[in-house]
């Protein structure tokens, strides 16, 4: 497998993992009356400053045969995390977690709580006030978060190299393949990369800020009303 | 189970709501709502000024705000009681609450806005109670239209819709006429009491609209400063108000401080000086002794105006003034008259015609001993 494809793949199963995931820590971090909240919303933060080589060299230890990780790995799977593609997800993951929590939580809070209270008078548990309205109304914060999340774990560099290293097909995103490209001095095979991930990442920021300032606003509603 | 569930609830659904709460608000400084009533189906207005307790007190009876103690029971369901700690949660109280901002759901289309409440109920049951409140409350042809699409009487009928589809056992509305023309609020309060005609429910309605009071009023309860302050019908409630932000917010536009002079307790009257001027009036007879200071209330719709010295009048007050303003707002003149005080009075614009009424006109203010009102 190429590294462009391996880049995408694992990007898709990020972004989708931590669509799943960020859904219910962002409800929470939106909606909870917790005092003491600022304590998550730091730690979900955290890896925005942290630098990867510092994420990915405790993720290395974590997933590694004596790490807590990587032992239940090998117990659950027979074989362990570091230098595996799921290692790399899941280092990934944690990596891109900002990135996927922190528009969700932003436009579930934009919300109009009256609507909220409005569907609970209306007999509406959580579950289905979640879904009928406070989803539908943050398709915006949705797209934005899958797509950061796609494309800020396609473009990751040091967390890949620490946890993942350097195999063909199994651990070598494209960022990687650039770098070692530019090592061997293949400076064309570098630049045709870089600039692919340069077209993808303006694309990317193209969508999403098209879509938060409602570009194509009378197509969106009709479409999120369905 | 719909059938059954049915039977249950239009048994219990005429029921009196009778309520006690106290709700001390932490953020509100001392503020505590401490309040005790009834309201039997039908109209019961609360009435009161702004920041009077209102609105929380729609939302302890909602569910949405906790009261700190009290009782809250609909017919024979207990919805709230501290003492044996029941707290029925919002979604299962099956009270209407059409907010001020009526929170109508964006992207959702009429119809499905007003088909929200239901689920639990067949598709077809659903879809005939949907077609029947639709055309009740006269939304049908809007169905497919989104709220950002429809004007503001209709954002209000769909609120209205979307609350009473669910039938429930009572129906609170927060102010969610104003800013609707009178004879827009006048078609929609008669579609909403000819719904209320068979379901009847109580319905509380919150304003701060003496018209409104008029239009609806079967009983008012009067809240100032989280406390009934009287309750009744509304001609009992509202003219003879016992208190000054009352007497403002009740449509008394003109409160005068003034001195008595000397009662006449033969005749039920005293003589007042309105302020520092050189009027004096006869208002009716209440505790208070020479030299006392007063509070005067009269309707600016209860004076009349003069375009010469009026005679041979039961009227007892008669002040010689000036016009100092006039101002048409809709079908009304507001005349600012200056007789050593400012009265506000109404007029009709060919009142302003036939009198030949401008600034700078001398005029006579005429009032009625009775309608002269003294408040705390």
């Amino acid at each position: 497998m190429n590294s462009l494809s391996l880049s995408f793949e694992l990007a898709g199963c990020v972004a989708a993992i931590l669509l799943i995931i960020g859904m219910p820590v962002a409800y929470w971090l939106a909606f909870s009356n917790w005092r003491g909240k600022f304590l998550l919303e730091s730690l979900v933060a955290l890896p925005l400053v942290l630098p990867p080589t510092v994420l990915g060299f405790y993720a290395l230890l974590a997933m590694g045969p004596r790490g807590p990780l990587g032992k239940l790995w090998i117990v659950l799977f027979g074989h362990g995390l570091a230098f595996t593609f799921t290692g790399l997800v899941l280092a990934s993951t944690v990596y891109s977690f900002p990135f996927a929590v922190q528009p969700l939580m932003v436009s579930f809070e934009a919300v109009d709580r009256k609507l909220l209270d409005a569907s609970a008078l209306l007999g509406a548990g959580k579950w289905r006030t979640f879904q009928r309205i406070i989803l539908p109304l943050s398709l915006p914060g949705v797209v934005t978060a899958l797509v950061l999340s796609f494309a800020h774990t396609l473009g990751e560099f040091g967390v890949v190299l620490m946890v993942g290293g350097n195999l063909a097909g199994v651990t070598r995103t494209v960022s990687i393949d650039i770098y070692d490209h530019v090592q061997s001095l293949e400076y064309g095979e570098a630049n045709h990369l870089a600039l692919l991930l340069l077209a993808i990442a303006f694309a990317v920021l193209c969508l999403v800020y098209a879509v938060n300032r409602r570009v194509w606003a009378p197509a969106w509603t009709r479409w999120s009303a369905k | 189970m719909g059938a059954g569930v049915d039977a249950m609830v239009s048994k219990v659904s005429s029921g009196t709501l009778v309520a006690s709460i106290r709700k001390e608000r932490r953020d509100a400084g001392a503020f505590v709502l401490n309040v005790s009533f009834e309201a039997p189906p039908g109209f019961t207005i609360l009435f009161g000024p702004s920041g009077a307790g209102k609105s929380t007190l729609l939302d302890c009876l909602a569910g949405l705000v906790r009261p700190t103690t009290g009782k809250i029971v609909i017919g024979e369901n207990v919805l709230f009681n501290s003492m044996i700690h029941i707290d029925v949660p919002p979604q299962i109280r099956r009270m209407a609450y059409v907010f001020q901002s009526l929170a109508l759901f964006p992207h959702l289309t009429i119809e499905q806005n007003v088909a929200y409440g239901l689920r639990d109920i067949g598709q077809q049951d659903r879809r005939a109670r949907v077609e029947e409140i639709l055309e009740a409350f006269r939304i049908a042809r809007l169905r497919n239209q989104k709220p950002s699409q429809i004007s503001g009487g209709e954002k209000q009928r769909t609120a209205l819709a979307r609350s009473l589809v669910t039938r429930p056992q009572l129906l609170l509305l927060d102010e969610p006429l104003t800013g609707l023309d009178a004879e827009l609020k006048a078609s929609i309060v008669e579609d909403l009491r000819a719904w209320n005609a068979a379901k009847r429910i109580p319905i509380l309605y919150v304003t701060h609209s003496r018209e409104e009071v008029d239009a609806l009023g079967e009983r008012v309860i009067a809240i100032d400063n989280g406390r009934v302050v009287s309750h009744g019908a509304p001609m009992d409630v509202l003219d003879a108000p016992r208190r000054k932000r009352l007497a403002q917010a009740a449509g008394f536009e003109n409160l005068l401080s003034a001195t008595v002079l000397d009662l006449r307790e033969p005749d039920g009257v005293m003589r007042i000086r309105l302020g520092e001027s050189a009027c004096e009036i006869e208002a009716p007879l209440a505790h208070a002794s020479a030299g006392d200071l007063v509070q005067i209330a009269i309707r600016a719709g209860d004076i009349l105006l003069a375009s010469q010295r009026p005679r041979g009048l039961s009227a007892r007050n008669v002040l010689e003034g000036k016009i100092l303003s006039l101002e048409q707002r809709g079908t009304m003149c507001i005349a600012r008259v200056d007789c050593g005080v400012t009265f506000v009075a109404h007029v009709t614009p060919s009142a302003v015609r036939a009198l030949e009424l401008a600034s700078d006109k001398q005029v006579w203010l005429v009032l009625k001993t009775h309608s002269c009102h003294l408040v705390d």
